[in-house]
């Protein structure tokens, strides 16, 4: 097996050439260091250094980074807003219990558009992180904190959420790995929901290496999420072993279309180069349906968020106002015209039309509809198919403000990733060049629960084109 | 303007009070008497994060709600988000199923016979409480609302009529026969306090249709009902009219309050329920509804007509209480004779209950008891009078009834002496002597005093008898 980042990095540890406390302390100064020019992150974790880890397991202490819409018990969780800033959550999240029962060593939470919304991580109400490639540019959201936090070397891992992108955006901006699991693989409970059909945790990790092992650490059956399935367990580190010989990659020509930039594509057929000549076979393959998705997305999304964003009213947690001689319902009003931000009020306020009586038909149902559609487009191309392919973003990396003005232009963005939120899919996306010194991600799209497909064929290539990328803001260990 | 019979319908709320936690987690469902927010989970207080896990309990309970009601399983159904904002909702909806054209309820139709009239179920379904609301101070004055979450996700089922009542009486029968059918089937216990709850509709020919909401309790409802009644026929007899609205029943004043024209009825955005897979009601799961059915009421009134020759209407007010039919069972168990245990239930044991003020389960007599204390009075070892304040005793403090063998061997006072107590008793009392003779009742009183004489070592039936004799006696010598 190559030794990427990820597996260099436990050796050293497992071994002793870097104790466990110089590893942490170094994640603790290059956070010091980094945090002023990148803002990755919403809260650290004071005194995480000192962690002190009895025997190692899975994780091996290493750091792991989680975004700020994840409950962990005591720890300010504010999902990018106003509206949640002091909520701390009285439990954690099932992949938080995961983590440090695995010696995952927590560091803090990371920025993000607010409730997820975006794919800048502009949105946040606490300032805009910014790509380690490149300080002026948009590191990708919604988990931008996240991607940013690895890609720079102030952690190690991390846990971002992809609800239409979120994971993949980032990942591919900041030049790292980053894998949108099956829906159902891996527990919901304690992620403060955006769109709860389409979202599902994932990791983000420098490597194919690091993004296995926090998946394998993360996922499995969650009695206390009902749409989480029981399956039995893998150890996806296994999947990375074995080549690509035989393997039917098919080029979703939909991915491809209008609109994706010409450098994007031509990274994208070089890679297609890669998998032949590691004896895979590539062809182009159609899914029509795959045309509706980006609105479909964007109706089930925000109706969804419409409701689950009711919550917040300033009553229980969160941001609260002097409460006496008000009426409730003008309390709930003021709180939450204070408490979110613009993109959040547009989506809820598009989302409760979309519900409304007269219009629930028209506009909820039909993007039902479509989603079925793509299911069954995607059901159908898995018979022929081990894998798909695509790029991640249809663009580069942009400046800061750069779009900020046109959520349409903005929305656009995400047409090569809701397709996969829709069908409920995995997804990874993987670093496959550079252009004018930003990285391109390709995306790789498996069928249910073939986590491992797509991380051996991730791995494969992450082996053959071997870019180790290094971001100019980025203090790495080995 | 009595003609203007109402048409009414009935949409009504009963917690599932047997079941251990709440609808969507693991909280007690036992809220009642605690502190404030003390009974909460991230889950029923709506914590951001937090995702509802179906209680398996409750399906099958409101599966025997269905069976009970004679009602149609949906084999397919699913939960809904009813989108709201009320302080009372944590999330700001409340988890429940879609009630318009299009929703799957858990199930559909059925009836209720409320004595002869049909009253046919529309839907029943499954859905979670809200949290109460209390106020510093009185409504008025209160200068702020405290919220109190621990009622927050108990599991309600609603039951929704179609509108086949026509009276507020009506109505009320209604509500206790389907509290009746609960508590059978084990799944409510209708003297919790706020356990059910019912909205109600009601229309006049020529009216507009008038929803009632917040009646607590089902005597309540036949009170709203009548006044709601009054009003609308006083309006339309002046010539008003009655407008479509919402209102709200005040139990305190005993009015019903505007609410809301329904012009500007809520529009709740339902949408299916995200965190919850739709249920596929499978065919274990409704026989494992099934065998834990117990025998309903009216099947239960046709066994005691058929099999014990009870009168029906007998049968109907011993079936009326689960609590006294499981009594009644358990006594004719011990002692046969289901007629005589029926009459005496009804004439001796509920009137003494009823004075007492003690529910039938709160009595501590236990079955086999009040058997040995029927038997006894029906053997004559016992007078009514003494067997009441011993059921008395045995009802309030669960004493075991003890038969003093008054008319024992050793005890009992000898024929020779009777006679002459009786003879002197006759010569005393000469004029209620002479009544008795025109009136045969007026001998109880000569009874008693003969009874007392004896210090209690005479039987009132042998002294009776022999009392009798002496009447007969006197109206022979004076022919
Ligand atoms: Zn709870």
């Amino acid at each position: 097996m190559k030794e990427t980042y990820t597996l260099k990095l436990i050796q050293e540890i497992e071994s002793g050439s870097l104790p466990l406390d110089e590893y942490l302390a170094r994640k603790a100064e290059a956070i010091a260091k980094l945090e002023p020019i990148l803002n990755s992150f919403i809260t650290v974790v004071k005194g995480f250094e000192k962690s002190r880890i009895e025997r190692l397991g899975l994780l091996k202490g290493l750091t792991v980074a989680i975004k700020d819409n994840i409950c962990m018990e005591g720890i300010e969780t504010t999902c990018g807003s106003l509206i949640l800033r002091g909520y701390k959550p009285s439990y954690d999240a099932t992949v938080v219990e995961r983590i440090k029962k695995n010696s995952g060593v927590i560091t803090g939470k990371t920025n993000m558009d607010e409730f997820a919304m975006g794919s800048t991580t502009e949105w946040s109400a606490f300032g805009p992180t910014r790509n380690p490639w490149d300080p002026c540019r948009v590191p990708g959201g919604s988990s931008g904190g996240s991607a940013a936090a690895v890609a720079s070397g102030e952690s190690d891992l991390a846990l971002g959420s992809d609800t239409g992108g979120s994971i993949r955006c980032p990942a591919s901006f900041c030049g790292v790995v980053g894998l949108k699991p099956t829906y159902g693989l891996v527990s919901r409970y304690g992620l403060i929901a955006y769109a709860n059909s389409l979202e599902q945790i994932g990791p983000i990790a420098r490597d194919v290496y690091g993004c296995a092992l926090l998946l394998t650490a993360i996922a499995g059956y969650d009695p206390r999420d009902s749409t989480s399935i029981d399956r039995s367990y893998t150890d996806y580190r296994y999947a990375l072993i074995e080549g690509l010989e035989g393997f039917r990659l098919g080029v979703v020509r939909e991915l491809l279309g209008e609109g994706v930039d010409q450098r994007v594509s031509s990274c994208i057929e070089e890679s297609i180069y890669r998998f032949e000549s590691l004896g895979a076979t590539v062809e182009e393959v159609s899914i029509p349906s795959i045309s509706f998705a980006l609105p479909a997305y964007y109706i089930i999304a925000m109706a969804e968020a419409s409701s689950n964003l009711a919550r917040y009213d300033g009553v229980r947690y969160g941001m609260s106002l002097s409460a006496r001689d008000y009426d409730w319902s003008r309390y709930y009003e003021d709180v939450r015209s204070r408490g979110f931000g613009l993109e959040v009020k547009r989506r809820i306020i598009l989302g409760a039309y979309v519900l409304s009586a007269g219009y629930y038909d028209r506009y909820y149902i039909k993007a039902l509809k479509v989603r079925t559609l793509i299911k069954k487009g995607f059901m159908e191309v898995f018979k022929r198919f081990d894998a798909l392919i695509g790029p991640s973003m249809p663009i580069l990396p942009f400046r800061i403000g750069e779009k900020i003005e046109d959520p349409l232009e903005l929305y656009m963005c995400d047409i090569d990733t809701v397709p996969v939120n829709l069908a409920g899919l995995p997804a990874i996306s993987i670093p496959c060049g550079l252009v004018d010194d930003l990285p391109v991600g390709l995306q790789i799209i498996g069928s249910y629960f073939c986590e491992d497909t797509i991380l051996r064929i991730a791995y494969n290539l992450e082996a053959a084109l071997d870019l180790r990328l290094k971001p100019v803001f980025s203090e790495v260990c080995v | 303007m009595s003609e203007l019979k109402p048409i009414i319908g009935l949409e009504v709320h009963c917690q599932l009070t047997n079941l251990r936690s709440k609808l969507f987690c693991s909280c007690s469902a036992d809220y009642r008497g605690k502190p404030p927010n003390t009974n909460i989970c991230p889950v029923c207080i709506g914590e951001p994060g937090s995702l509802p896990v179906l209680n398996r309990e409750a399906l099958i309970s409101v599966l025997k709600v269905a069976i009970a009601l004679k009602a149609d399983i949906s084999r397919f159904t699913y939960f809904s988000r009813k989108n709201y904002f009320y302080p009372d909702l944590p999330k700001n909806f409340q988890i429940s199923q879609y009630d318009g054209a299009g929703g799957i309820p858990i199930a559909r139709g059925g009836s209720i016979d409320i004595g002869g009239r049909i009253v046919r179920i529309r839907r029943i379904q499954l859905e979670e409480d809200p949290g109460r609301i209390v106020y510093e101070g009185t409504i008025t004055s209160s200068t702020g609302l405290l919220m109190d979450y621990n009622r927050s996700g108990i599991a309600l089922v609603e039951i929704v009529t179609e509108p086949d009542i026509t009276s507020p009486r009506e109505a009320r029968v209604f509500l206790e026969k389907l509290r009746s059918l609960l508590e059978y089937i084990g799944v409510f216990d209708g003297s919790l306090e706020g356990a059910m709850r019912c909205d109600a509709n009601i229309s006049i020919p020529g009216g507009g249709r008038v929803e009632i909401k917040n009646i607590s309790s089902f005597h309540d409802v036949e009170k709203a009902l009548s006044f709601e009644l009054a009003r609308q026929k006083q309006r339309m007899v002046r010539g008003l009219g009655v407008i479509r609205e919402t209102r709200h029943w005040d139990p305190r004043r005993r009015i019903t309050v505007s609410l809301r024209v329904k012009e500007e009825e809520q529009d709740y955005r339902y949408f299916p329920e995200p965190d919850l897979p739709p249920i596929i009601v499978t065919d274990a799961l409704i026989e494992e509804a099934e065998r834990s059915m117990p025998i309903l009421p009216y099947e239960k009134i046709d066994l005691y007509v058929s099999k014990y020759g009870l009168s029906r209407g007998l049968a109907e007010i011993l079936v009326s209480s689960k609590d006294l039919s499981e009594l009644y069972d358990k006594i004719v168990e011990c002692y046969g004779k289901p007629g005589r245990v029926a009459s005496w239930l009804i004439e001796d044991l509920l009137p003494l209950l009823d004075k007492l003020g003690v529910g039938v389960k709160d009595s501590k007599a236990k079955p086999e008891d009040i058997a040995y204390l029927l038997k006894s009075i029906d053997e004559g070892l016992i007078d009514r009078s003494r067997a009441l304040s011993m059921l008395r005793s045995m009802v309030l403090e669960g004493s075991r009834p003890v038969i003093v063998f008054e008319h024992s061997l050793e005890s009992r006072i000898s024929l020779v002496e009777l006679d002459r107590i009786i003879s002197e008793v006759v010569e005393a009392e000469g004029k209620a002597f002479q009544d008795a003779i025109r009136n045969p009742k007026a001998l109880n009183y000569l009874v008693g005093l003969v009874v007392k004489r004896c210090g209690g070592r005479a039987d009132p039936r042998e002294v009776y008898k022999l009392l009798s004799k002496k009447v007969r006696e006197y109206r022979r010598s004076r022919r």
